[in-house]
């Protein structure tokens, strides 16, 4: 009579599967009801992170082609008295100035001062035939690609020489290209005139950044500085620097060094925090990371509590379940069930509910954030301002589920004991 | 078979002990039918309970086929349930949402039987006791005389020693009750051992024994004779 005596144990099989989806499905609203909390949890982690990526590539992005130990100066009034001038004086960088101050540094690795012609959306100053445009005009050294990295697209960069002999050559953007030339024109080789003086076009360039930054990038043209100063009257003055200090300094420390070699050299006040401004892409990045860690953790933390919610959620829903099914579980248990197998039963019930809902949650979210992604990807024209190519990795989805199926697990604890705590007899005289 | 020596069982109601079993001694033999009558509150359930090792007791001995059920861990009580004993409720107590065929085969679910097999023995158990036409039905399709079949081919699949059958015909008319007390006489007859808490005399009747519970104990110890 013992034959079935070696074959009373568990098997988490097939078999074991069907009987927790017909569990399931005959209750289909409860299920869909108490699923919609770890869905609805594991949506929400996968979108304010994707967004937060987004935000993060952004951001990042606009400074994508920045050197990270660069610095911009550019010269203000001074606002303290000092060896006999008055407050409030102009100050003027020379390029004698930068000189000196590249001489007397000892942290500075490259200085690449740069001026300016026309602005952004200015009047047509550059014109080529019949075809003008209005771009902005940069005189620079070579040293300023250090600073910020321009793909060239056909020819060369400014050279050493072109600044040594003043060459009036000229670096278009693509944009700059398509406006002056026609597509199938080379226009290595090709003049322009910039506010009536002529520059022989030697290299094309594209840009590392997007949107509306790319788009200024690519309307740009850059002319040798001694070229630029000597073709529109500006003599030695300087517009404002381009600095790339040692990466082993603070941008800090940098910023301090520079501004006491020049203060000391125009005579002003070397407590005088107005007579230069400065921008470090250091410190901004250092900044933004702050803020990305703040964004970061409450996205974890609103997500975490959607989780905690639907994870709550199901512990419930299963807690009355069990309840009301106290008389089943009694008679299953009267029938042979082992407490075992009851908790297994409970626990995989609970686990099917949070992974099935929390992958149909985690699905609607990933999808959530490509279509975003997508919209934005199709609006060139729209620049989505700071938030670009929103994005959840694999690992972060992957994470998540494992989260939910540890908490999952959790939820499932409380109720199967609650079900194997109920002694059979009580169960069967619920009625 | 069944072997009981001063068996008592108290509940804790509050700050009250209410003794329900005061000392049970008996012996039902093999291939017995037995019923259990009694006024209501009389402790028969209980005694059936712990019978069926749903409920432990407070003391004495019980021995199922020569094992001794004292102090049973509730995994080995899953196991003596479940290759000894077969269980019929007055209220049938079938699983709402399966059919009457997946009912009738759960017990061999928790013994690792195959699907195919167990659909397979469901069915035979089904066609024994009349209603294999109803395999696919729902117990909310069925009647009360159905319903108890099910539960009556639920209790055998498993092929039990003993069925433990409280108020079996409780829920039902007297025409149905005879073709289920029919069967269990049946099913008596092929050897396994039956006991039966009941209420009704006509019911009582039929069986070898009749042991009477009064005030927790059994009223006629020498009187334990054949009907
Ligand atoms: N879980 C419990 N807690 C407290 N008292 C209980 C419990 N179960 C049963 N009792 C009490 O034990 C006594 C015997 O109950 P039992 O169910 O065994 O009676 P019974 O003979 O089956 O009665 P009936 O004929 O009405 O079914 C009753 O007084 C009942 O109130
Ligand atoms: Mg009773």
């Amino acid at each position: 009579m013992n034959k079935r005596q070696g074959n009373i144990r568990w098997r988490p099989d097939w078999d074991g599967f069907l009987e927790l989806v017909q569990v399931l499905v005959q209750r289909p609203l409860r299920t869909a009801l108490s699923g919609l909390g770890v869905g609805w949890g594991l949506f929400m982690i996968i979108i304010t992170i994707g967004s937060a990526n987004g935000l993060q590539n952004g951001v990042s992005q606009d400074l994508g082609d920045r050197a990270k130990n660069s610095m911009f100066m550019w010269t203000q009034s001074t606002s303290k008295a000092y060896k006999g001038f008055q407050r409030g004086r102009p100050i003027e960088l020379t390029i004698g100035d930068v000189e000196y101050l590249a001489a007397n540094s000892q942290t500075l690795d490259a200085v690449a001062p740069q001026n300016q012609l026309g602005g952004w959306r200015g009047s047509n100053n550059v014109t080529r035939g019949i075809k003008t445009g209005a771009f902005t005009v940069f005189g620079e050294f070579p040293a300023q690609l250090k600073i910020e990295a321009r793909p060239l697209r056909s020819g060369r960069h400014i050279n050493d020489r072109d600044i040594e002999e003043n060459r009036k050559i000229a670096v278009i953007g693509e944009r700059v290209r398509e406006i002056l030339f026609t597509s199938d024109e080379n226009p290595i080789g090709g003049s322009v005139r910039i506010n009536g003086v002529n520059f022989t076009v030697v290299g094309v360039f594209g840009s590392l950044r997007s949107g509306e930054d790319a788009e200024e990038d690519l309307q740009s043209i850059r002319i040798p500085f001694t070229a630029f100063n000597q073709a529109f009257h500006r003599g030695d003055d300087v517009g404002w620097l381009c600095l790339l200090f040692n990466e082993s300094v603070h941008a800090d420390s940098a910023a301090a060094e520079v501004m006491s070699i020049l203060k000391s050299r125009l005579s002003i006040h070397p407590d005088d925090d107005r007579a230069f401004g400065h921008w470090t892409v250091a410190k901004e990045f250092e900044e933004i990371q702050t803020v990305f860690s703040a964004i970061r953790g409450v996205s974890f933390v609103f997500g975490g509590l959607a989780l905690l919610a639907g994870i709550i959620g199901i512990m419930n829903i299963m807690l009355i379940t069990v309840r009301e099914r106290t008389n089943e579980l009694g008679v299953r248990r009267a029938l042979g069930a082992t407490p075992g197998v009851i908790i297994r039963q409970i626990m995989g019930e609970t686990l099917l509910l949070t992974v099935l809902f929390g992958l149909v949650g985690a699905i609607l979210g990933v999808a959530s954030i490509e279509a975003i992604d997508a919209l934005l990807e199709s609006m060139p024209a729209m620049d989505g301002g700071s938030f670009r190519n929103p994005e959840v990795s694999i690992e972060i989805v992957v994470q998540s589920l494992a989260i939910m199926i540890a908490m999952g697990a959790i939820a499932g604890v409380l109720p199967a004991f609650r079900a194997v705590s109920i002694r059979p007899v009580e169960a069967i005289r619920t009625e | 078979m069944i072997e009981l020596h001063g068996i008592r069982k108290s509940y804790q109601s509050g700050a009250q002990t209410l003794e329900v079993l005061k000392g049970i001694d008996c012996t039902i033999n093999k291939g017995e039918l037995v019923a259990i009558m009694g006024s209501s509150g009389s402790g028969k359930s209980t005694l059936l309970n712990v019978l069926g090792l749903l409920d432990d007791f407070d003391g004495g001995s019980y021995h199922l086929d020569g094992n001794d059920m004292g102090g049973l861990g509730e995994k080995q009580a899953a196991r003596y349930r479940s290759e000894f004993l077969g269980f019929v409720f007055q209220s049938f107590n079938l699983i709402g949402y399966k059919t009457a065929l997946e009912n009738a085969a759960l017990p061999l679910y928790y013994q690792g039987v195959s699907r195919k097999e167990r659909q397979k023995q469901a069915l035979h158990y089904l066609t024994k006791v009349g209603i294999a036409d109803w395999a696919e039905h729902l117990p909310n399709q069925m009647s009360g005389g159905q319903k108890q079949r099910v539960a009556i081919a639920r209790a055998l699949i498993a092929n039990p020693r003993v069925i433990l059958a409280d108020e079996p015909t409780g829920a039902l008319d007297s025409v149905t009750s005879d073709e289920v007390m029919g069967l269990l006489k049946e099913i008596n007859r092929e050897g396994i051992t039956i006991v039966v808490v009941t209420h009704e005399n006509e019911i009582a009747a039929q069986c070898d024994r009749i042991i009477r519970l009064k005030d927790g104990r059994i009223e006629n110890p020498q009187a334990q004779h054949h009907v």
